[in-house]
C-alpha cells in the first residue's frame, strides 16, 4: 500500500491497517530473536573452534618458557622478568590444585548421581546411632562452585598462555615488559573498565549468577518435602518438573493449576498496566495543564504516597478491607447500615477486581511522577509553531503531546509490564492469594505465578516445581523484553546525546 | 464568542480542580487514617467508627518502650537495625552502580555490549526464584540470621540496576571527555573531576533509592532471619505485629510503628523530590 492510499483511508480501517501490520510483524520478530540466538550460538563455537587452533598454533611457535606455561602457569611471565604477574598466575595455580584436591573433587565426583549413601541409622552394640550419609544440596551447590571456579581458571590459564606468548614476541622485537608501576597506572586509564567492573561483577557472580545456576539445576531434580536432605537424597529426574506443569491432562492439579495462573497472570500484568499507564496520563496532564495552579501542591499530594513504605500502605489497606475495616465502616455511613462486603476473600472476581484497584491506587503516583518529568520536557516550540499553523488543543493533544508521550515512555511501559508479572508485594500483602480454593494445587485464586512460586518454596518445600516455575516465567519476560529492547530506539540509537 | 470559550475554559478548569480534589482525597485519607487511629486510645484492632473516641499518645510510648510485655518485639531495636543496614547497603550499592555504570557509558572495550545484555537478562529472572540458594550459600559462610547477611544480599546485585544512572551519563556531552583527554586527564580523572560532579541528581536519587530499599524490603529479610526477632528489620517487625498471634496486643502499636517508619521516608522523599525526578527522567528518556 502506498502513502497515498493509506491517508485515504478512513481512521478505522487505518486501525486495522495498523493492527494487522503489528500482527504480522510478531513472526517476523520471533524470527529475527531465534536467529540471533543461533548467531550467538554459532559465533561461540567458531571462538571455540579458534581458541584450540590458536592453543596449537602458540605451543609449537613458543619457546621453552611459553610450552611451560602449558603446565606451569606463569613461567612466561617470570622468565621474561615480569615477576609479579608471574606469581600471581602461579599462586592461582596453586590454590586451584589444592582446593581440588581438599575440597571440590570430593563433591564434583558425586555431581552425576548427587550422592549415593542415605542418612540412615546404625547399631553399635544396642545403642542406636544416626549416621548421615551424602547430602544432594551440598553436593550440587559446590560442585557448581567448583565448575565455576574451574571456568574462571581455565580462563585465567588461557590468559596466561597469551601472556607469555606475547611476551616472547617482545623479547624477540627488543622491547621490555611494562613496569609494574605503569601497569598500575594503566589499571587507571586504559584498563579502568577492568577497576570499574570487576568488584562488582566478582558480587553479582557470586550472589546472582551462581544461585541462579543452581536454581536453574534444581528444576531438573526431586527436590522436594520426601526428598530433603540432609535426611533424604534427591537426584536428577530430567523434564519430570515441567511436564509436570505443561501437560494437561484430566485431574492433573499441577497443570491445571499452572494453566490458569498463567491466565490470570498475563491478564492482571496487561490490566495493571495499562490501567496505571492511561490513568496516570490523565492525572498527570490534568496537573500539568496550563491554567491549572498550584502545580507543584498537587504533584506532591499523590507522590507524597510512593514515600510510605509499600508494606504499610498493603497491610494498611488489608486491614481497612476487612469484614469491619474502614470501608466498610464508611460506606455504612452511606447506606445507614455496615454491608459487611467481604472484599478479599468472596468470589474470585471481587478479589481480583479489589486487587487491581487498589493496584492503581499504589501505582499511579509512579507514572503521574514520570510522565509529570517527560510533559515538562517537551519543547515548547512544537507547540508554538502548531498553534501558528492553526491547530487547536484536541489536535496538538493527539499529534504532538499523545505521540511524544507514547514514543519516550514504551520502555518504561515493557519494564512495568514485566515488572507487574512479578509484582509479588500487592498480591502477597494485599491477599495472601486468597479466596483459597481445593481446585488448584497450594494456590489461591489471586495467586500469581511468583506467589505460588514463592508459596511452594517457602511453605510447601517443593523447590523442584517452584524452580521449574521460575525458568517459565524467566522464559517469558525475557522474550518480550528482548523483542521491545533490541527494537526500542534507545539502544539503537545509544549516543544520540553524546 | 470570546467570553464562551473564557466561560468553557474556567468551567474546564473547575471541573479539573474537582476531580482532582476528590482524588486527592482519595489518595491520602488511608494514610490521615493510618495517622489518627495511631494515637487511639480505646479498642484493640478494628472499630465501627472512623475517628477515635480517645487520643493517647501511649501507642508511641508502649512502641519506644517496650510496654506491650513482649521482649521480643522491641521496635527500637529494629529500628536501629534496618538503619545500621540500610547505611551501609547505601554505600555499597551506590559505589558499585555508579562504577559499573560509568564503565558501560563512557568507556568502550570489548565486551561491553555483550556485559550489558548478560546484565539484562539476569534482571529478568524472578527475584526470590535464587533466595534458597543464596540462604544456603549464606549458611554456608555461617552468616544466616545476621545483618552482614542482609547487606550482602542487598548490595551485591546492585550493580544489575545500572540502566538508569548509565541513561543520565549517556546525556553528558562526550566532548568533556575528549577535551579532558586532550588536556592529559585518564579515565580516572575524568570520572572523579568531570563527571561525578555533574550528576548530582543520578547520585542523589541512587543514595535515595538504595537507602530506603531495606526501609520497604520485606521478603528477603524475611527469609533470611527466619525466627531471630532481635535481628528483624522494621518491615518484617511490623509485619509480625499484624499476624494472628500478636494483632490482637499490638495493632494499634503497628499503626504507630507505620507512622514512625513513613514519616522520616516522606521527609527525605520531598527534600529530595526534585532530584528523583531529574534522575527518573533524564534516565527514562533513553529507556
Amino acid at each position: 500500500m502506498t502513502y497515498v492510499e493509506y491517508k485515504m483511508l478512513n481512521p478505522f480501517q487505518k486501525f486495522a491497517y495498523k493492527l494487522k501490520k503489528f500482527i504480522l510483524a510478531i513472526p517476523h520478530a520471533l524470527a529475527t530473536f531465534f536467529k540471533a540466538i543461533g548467531r550467538f550460538f554459532a559465533k561461540l563455537f567458531l571462538g571455540i573452534g579458534r581458541g584450540f587452533k590458536n592453543y596449537g598454533v602458540t605451543f609449537v611457535k613458543g619457546d621453552w618458557a611459553t610450552k611451560l606455561s602449558y603446565i606451569i602457569f606463569g613461567v612466561g611471565d617470570f622468565s621474561k622478568g615480569k615477576y609479579y604477574k608471574g606469581i600471581i598466575y602461579l599462586l592461582v595455580e596453586v590454590f586451584y590444585i589444592l582446593y581440588m584436591i581438599f575440597f571440590g573433587w570430593t563433591y564434583l565426583s558425586k555431581f552425576g548421581t548427587l550422592g549415593t549413601v542415605e542418612t540412615h541409622r546404625e547399631y553399635v552394640g544396642i545403642i542406636p546411632k544416626t549416621v548421615y550419609g551424602d547430602n544432594s544440596m551440598l553436593i550440587l551447590l559446590y560442585s557448581v562452585l567448583s565448575i565455576v571456579i574451574t571456568v574462571i581458571v581455565f580462563a585465567i590459564y588461557i590468559y596466561n598462555i597469551k601472556d607469555a606468548y606475547k611476551h616472547q614476541q617482545m623479547k624477540a622485537e627488543g622491547k621490555k615488559p611494562t613496569s609494574f608501576i605503569a601497569d598500575v597506572k594503566d589499571f587507571l586509564d586504559g584498563k579502568y573498565h577492568i577497576t570499574l567492573l570487576s568488584l562488582p561483577t566478582l558480587l553479582i557472580g557470586i550472589f546472582n549468577i551462581l544461585p541462579l545456576i543452581f536454581m536453574i539445576l534444581i528444576a531438573f531434580t526431586n527436590y522436594d518435602k520426601s526428598h530433603l536432605p540432609p535426611g533424604t537424597l534427591f537426584t536428577w529426574i530430567g523434564l519430570d518438573n515441567f511436564s509436570d506443569l505443561l501437560n494437561v491432562v484430566d485431574g492433573a492439579r499441577k497443570a491445571t493449576t499452572f494453566m490458569e495462573l498463567t491466565k490470570w497472570t498475563l491478564l492482571w500484568a496487561v490490566v495493571a498496566t495499562f490501567s496505571n499507564y492511561i490513568l496516570g496520563m490523565i492525572f498527570a496532564l490534568m496537573i500539568n495543564k496550563k491554567g491549572i495552579k498550584f502545580k507543584a501542591f498537587w504533584r506532591t499530594l499523590f507522590v507524597i504516597t510512593i514515600a510510605v513504605p509499600q508494606f504499610v500502605s498493603l497491610l494498611l489497606m488489608n486491614q481497612m478491607l476487612q469484614q469491619n475495616g474502614a470501608i466498610n465502616v464508611l460506606l455504612g455511613m452511606f447506606l445507614g447500615e455496615n454491608p459487611n462486603i467481604q472484599f478479599l476473600n468472596s468470589t474470585t472476581l471481587m478479589a481480583r477486581m479489589t486487587v487491581i484497584i487498589v493496584n492503581c491506587w499504589v501505582g499511579i503516583p509512579y507514572t503521574i511522577l514520570s510522565m509529570s518529568g517527560i510533559l515538562m520536557n517537551i519543547p515548547e516550540d512544537l507547540y508554538e509553531s502548531a498553534r501558528i499553523d492553526g491547530a487547536g488543543p484536541v489536535k496538538t493533544f493527539t499529534k504532538i503531546t499523545l505521540p511524544y508521550m507514547i514514543f519516550v515512555t514504551t520502555p518504561q511501559l515493557i519494564t512495568q509490564f514485566v515488572g507487574n508479572i512479578n509484582n509479588f508485594n500487592v498480591i502477597y500483602l494485599l491477599t495472601g492469594g486468597g479466596p483459597k480454593t481445593e481446585e488448584f494445587y497450594q494456590a489461591g485464586r489471586t495467586d500469581i505465578l511468583v506467589t505460588w512460586l514463592f508459596n511452594l518454596t517457602m511453605n510447601q518445600q517443593d523447590y523442584g516445581l517452584a524452580a521449574a516455575i521460575g525458568i517459565l516465567v524467566f522464559i517469558v519476560c525475557a522474550t518480550i523484553s528482548l523483542i521491545v529492547y533490541n527494537n526500542s530506539k534507545s539502544m539503537k540509537d545509544e549516543e544520540a546525546f553524546s | 464568542m470570546i467570553k464562551s470559550y473564557k466561560f468553557r475554559r474556567h468551567l474546564a478548569n473547575g471541573l479539573i480542580y474537582l476531580f482532582l480534589t476528590v482524588m486527592g482525597i482519595i489518595w491520602i485519607s488511608p494514610f490521615v487514617y493510618l495517622v489518627m487511629h495511631s494515637f487511639r486510645g480505646e479498642g484493640l484492632i478494628a472499630v465501627p467508627y472512623l475517628i477515635p473516641k480517645e487520643w493517647t499518645l501511649q501507642n508511641y510510648i508502649d512502641l519506644f518502650t517496650g510496654a506491650g510485655g513482649n521482649a521480643a518485639l522491641s521496635f527500637p531495636r529494629w529500628f536501629m537495625n534496618t538503619f545500621i543496614v540500610a547505611c551501609f547497603s547505601c554505600i555499597i550499592s551506590t559505589v558499585s552502580v555508579l562504577m559499573v555504570s560509568y564503565a558501560f557509558s563512557r568507556l568502550r572495550f570489548k565486551a561491553r555490549k555483550k556485559f550489558m545484555n548478560i546484565g539484562m537478562i539476569l534482571g529478568m529472572f524472578p527475584g526470590f526464584m535464587t533466595m534458597i540458594a543464596i540462604y544456603y550459600l549464606l549458611k554456608a559462610m555461617g552468616l544466616t540470621q545476621t545483618l552482614v547477611a542482609l547487606v550482602i544480599c542487598y548490595s551485591c546485585g546492585a550493580g544489575l540496576g545500572f540502566q538508569i544512572s548509565k541513561g543520565f551519563f549517556d546525556t553528558i556531552p562526550r566532548a568533556l571527555d575528549e577535551a579532558a583527554t586532550i588536556d592529559g586527564a585518564t579515565k580516572n580523572q575524568i570520572f572523579w573531576k568531570i563527571i561525578l560532579p555533574m550528576s548530582k541528581p543520578i547520585v542523589v536519587y541512587t543514595v535515595l533509592t538504595s537507602f530506603i530499599g531495606p526501609w520497604t524490603d520485606f521478603i528477603l529479610a524475611k527469609i533470611i532471619m527466619g525466627d531471630k526477632r532481635e535481628n528483624y528489620t522494621v518491615a518484617i517487625g511490623l509485619q509480625l505485629m499484624t499476624t494472628n498471634d500478636f494483632m490482637n496486643r499490638y495493632y494499634k502499636q503497628f499503626l504507630a510503628g507505620s507512622v514512625v517508619v513513613a514519616v522520616p521516608i516522606t521527609v527525605l522523599f520531598l527534600l529530595m523530590q526534585r532530584y528523583y525526578v531529574e534522575g527518573v527522567t533524564a534516565g527514562g528518556v533513553k529507556g
